[in-house]
């Protein structure tokens, strides 16, 4: 008996972002179908990874995480480099010393930062600021300034800071990232407010504020299902592609951190906590994330390995 | 095929008593017809009615059961392909297997470590459901003596893996009371599968080579009159497997009827780590059943955690009651910590007050079952709110000292709620996984 293949005729499809420069430039976005249905629609961007850089030591990783860049985690260029050699599509800097808590790091001071680790790899950059809005619109104003036409991707963008990061993205050329915190129309809105200041849609990431495995990954993983669908049913103002800023929600949970000793009945920590970071990726890969920022090498692995395979067509 | 709501509205009293939950009883007919509403819900319809609307009523994947007693399965019942628009119904059962090619002790001791899979989240315990015993061997004797090592070393149902049909009675003679889940029929064999499917009462897994052939076997089964099925595509892949559950899903919804069943999907892939998140693919993408291998908690935490996450419902936040905790035996000298009633956020912080190994109380503010964060950003997380607490709950008369801690992400509210309630607050650690910390630090120090 043979069965009628139900497909969708989506209408429309998520905007392409190029990040980076060529011959190094990556692209994101561009799916004009729910993710992986290959027999629908065109999914021709593989979902990216990039591994997460800190311009200052993290003092509370877990010990398994921090093993894997022993030696380079008070030096972000090289820590940068390792996380090339390890095989990143991208290097996600992290202002983290900027944070008045912190050191309260000058904006002059995060550009050169940022221009040295930009210097010494050849993937795309994203940039993100410490979280205090006021400091991260200072903080990537001068780090759009000092790596003008480089395309990057500099953020969070939010209600409150966007003016200043959208116009700097217009005067040297660089990529947003839009966040909100779960919640679709405020999600529209600010993508109405960037685009309304004239930066193009295929400028655009969004940012759904993104929860671990455990700890609210349903909010954000329905957000981003709603998204797709906005998208490929025509509304513009949700059709960019989405990040997931995923590493540090993952690494923070008990089922990660937890090691083995403390935690026997969870098994081991290694694979627990890989499979924390791989699951909530690949759970976000099925609600339609576009590129996602890990911090584990086996992590990158593991998920690429499934992406690779999710990727391969399937016909009827 | 489905009705309209127009075809199914003519067939109710009309009279929009309210009843059923909608407004009018065109509500009611349109929400039917969307899949979202099921006869059932009108307790005045006529039987002519239901008659008439037979297929239509009846929901778009059926309800199946596997196993006996309290640790029984229940599968379908499912209405949408999304879980912003109703919450999924029936959390994705997970088996775990056994090899009868195993020796006794083996197959024993992996058994022992599936029943050990249980775990304690946010209050409530979650477990695997299943046990699926395989005939690797092919042989039918093997595979019952397997069977009967399984039987009696769990209380899960299990699943028979077998396409030989002599196999499967011999099986069934020692497991069929317990209504396991026969595993089953394929195009060569169904007529005896059915049978003793029908013999037994037990549920039948029905086998296509693809798609097309597994709506044929699904409609010989069902021209034999046996209904109780769990669906599978044959697709290994985890690419295929994606594709074909979005499309059974997608035809059961039109009221495509073969397709109208659960499914069991299949965990085949020889990399363990992959393997594990193959199965994370199919518990988010509509599998009934995921059959793997591993009984190793580190890769089973993971994927109970997300059936759980998948599976709550979108529009209500689990929450825990508003009023004194008490971790340990608590005294009149005793910490109390303030925290809100999300029952995630509360389980966090009890899990990590009875890590410090020091009793305390614990005062969730009723925020409707928010977060700490989320909490305060929507105005339900106030200082005015958590002096209401400290006042009302009685905790004043509980301890001698009048020290509060709050959630170290709240920092902010400090000062104010200081001034409201009169009592010395100490800010807390971010996380609560630093309690035990901090108390060695901060408390009577
Ligand atoms: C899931 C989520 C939601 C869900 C709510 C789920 C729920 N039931 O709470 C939804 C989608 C509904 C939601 C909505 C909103 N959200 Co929200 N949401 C989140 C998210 C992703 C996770 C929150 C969570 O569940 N965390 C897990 C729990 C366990 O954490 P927790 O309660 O904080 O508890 C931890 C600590 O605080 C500490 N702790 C807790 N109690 C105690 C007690 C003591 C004594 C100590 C020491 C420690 C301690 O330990 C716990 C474990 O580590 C976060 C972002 C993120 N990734 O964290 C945003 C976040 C909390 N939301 C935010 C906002 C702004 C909102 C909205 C106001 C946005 C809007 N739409 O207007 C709404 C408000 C909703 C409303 N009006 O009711 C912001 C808050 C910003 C801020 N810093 O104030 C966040 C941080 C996102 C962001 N980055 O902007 N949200
Ligand atoms: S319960 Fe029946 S009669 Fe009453 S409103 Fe609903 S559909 Fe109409």
């Amino acid at each position: 008996m043979a069965v009628t293949i139900a497909k969708e005729r989506w209408t429309s499809k998520v905007a392409e972002v190029v990040l980076g420069t060529e011959p190094n430039a990556v692209k994101i976005g561009g799916e004009s179908t729910l993710p992986f249905l290959h027999f629908e629609g065109e999914m021709n961007n593989y979902p990216k990874v990039a591994l997460e850089v800190w311009d200052m030591e993290p003092t509370e990783w877990p010990e398994m995480l921090t093993r894997a860049y022993a030696g380079v985690l008070n030096d972000p260029v090289a820590w940068a480099k390792k996380c090339v050699e390890y095989g990143a599509d991208m290097v996600c800097l992290t202002l983290v010393s900027a944070h008045p808590d912190n050191k309260d790091t000058s904006p002059e001071e995060c550009a050169r930062v940022a221009k040295a680790v930009a210097d010494a790899v050849n993937v795309p950059l994203i940039v993100l600021g410490c979280g205090v809005e006021e400091k991260d619109a200072q903080v990537l104003e001068k780090v759009a300034e000092a790596l003008s036409g480089r395309n990057l991707l500099l953020g969070l963008a939010t209600a409150e800071n966007y003016k200043t990061i959208t116009a700097a993205c217009m005067v040297h050329g660089h990529n947003i990232i839009a966040s909100t915190p779960l919640d679709i129309n405020l999600e529209k809105q600010l993508n109405i407010l960037i685009m309304e200041m004239n930066l193009a849609a295929d400028r655009i990431v969004i940012d759904p504020s993104v929860g671990a495995l455990g700890y609210g990954i349903e909010y954000a993983y329905s957000i981003m299902e709603r998204t797709r669908i906005g998208a490929l049913t025509g509304d513009k103002m949700l059709a960019m592609p989405v990040i997931c800023i995923l590493g540090q929600e993952v690494w923070k949970t008990k089922e990660a951190k937890n090691t083995t000793e403390e935690a026997p009945e969870w098994g081991n920590q290694e694979r627990r906590a890989i499979l924390w970071e791989v699951v909530s990726a690949a759970a976000f890969a099925q609600a339609g994330g576009s590129l996602f920022v890990l911090r584990h090498p086996e992590s990158l692995k593991q998920f690429r390995a499934h992406i690779e395979k999710m990727m391969r067509p399937v016909t009827y | 095929m489905g009705l309209t709501g127009l075809e199914i509205f003519k067939q109710l009293p009309k009279t929009n008593c309210k009843d059923c939950g909608h407004p009018t009883c065109l509500a009611f007919a349109m929400a039917m017809a969307a899949g979202k509403a099921g006869l059932d819900q009108c307790p005045h319809v006529s039987d002519a009615a239901k008659e008439a609307l037979g297929a239509a009523s009846a929901p778009p994947v059926a309800l199946v059961k596997i196993g006996t007693g309290e640790k029984e399965v229940v599968l379908g019942n499912e209405t949408v392909l999304f879980r912003h628009d109703k919450r999924f119904e029936h959390p994705t059962g997970i088996a775990i297997s056994v090899c009868d090619t195993q020796n006794a002790e083996d197959i024993a001791a992996k058994i022992a470590q599936i029943n050990k899979l249980v775990f304690d989240r946010v209050g409530q315990i979650h477990q695997v459901n299943l046990v699926a015993v395989c005939n690797c061997s092919g042989e039918a004797d093997k595979f019952a003596a397997a069977v009967k090592i399984a039987v009696e070393n769990t209380g899960y149902p299990l699943v028979l893996i077998s396409e030989d049909a002599g196999a499967m009675e011999k099986a069934l003679e020692i497991a069929g009371a317990k209504k396991p889940l026969i595993c089953g029929a394929n195009a060569t064999n169904y007529e005896a599968m059915t049978a003793l499917a029908k013999k037994y009462d037990a549920p039948l897994v029905v086998k296509g080579a693809d798609l097309n052939d597994l709506a044929a076997v699904s409609e010989k089964v069902m021209a034999l009159g046996y209904k109780q099925l769990i669906l599978d595509s044959g697709a290994r892949e985890a690419n295929r497997v994606l594709a074909d559950q979005t499309q059974i899903r997608r035809q059961a919804l039109k009221r495509f009827r073969p397709f109208g069943y659960p499914t069991i999907t299949f965990v085949t892939n020889e990399d363990p780590v992959q393997a594990v998140v193959d199965a994370s693919v199919y518990i988010a993408k509509y599998a009934g059943i995921v059959v793997l291998d591993t009984a190793d908690p580190a890769d089973i935490l993971p994927l109970i955690t997300l059936r759980l996450n998948i599976y709550t419902d979108p529009q209500k936040p689990i929450a825990v009651e508003s009023k004194i905790y008490e971790i340990g035996n608590p005294g009149p000298d005793a910490p109390v910590y303030i925290t809100t009633n999300f029952s995630l956020t509360y389980f966090c912080v009890a899990g990590d007050v009875e890590a410090s190994r020091v009793p305390g109380y614990i005062l969730p503010v009723d925020t409707d079952g928010i977060s700490v964060l989320t909490g305060w950003a929507a105005g339900k997380f106030t200082p005015e709110k958590i002096t209401e607490m400290l006042q009302n709950s009685g905790i004043a008369d509980k301890v001698s000292h009048r020290k509060v801690i709050i959630p170290g992400g709240v920092a902010v509210l400090s000062g104010k709620l200081q001034e409201l309630s009169g009592w010395e607050v100490m800010v807390g650690p971010r996380e609560s996984a630093g309690i035990p910390s901090f108390l060695k630090q901060r408390w009577n120090a």
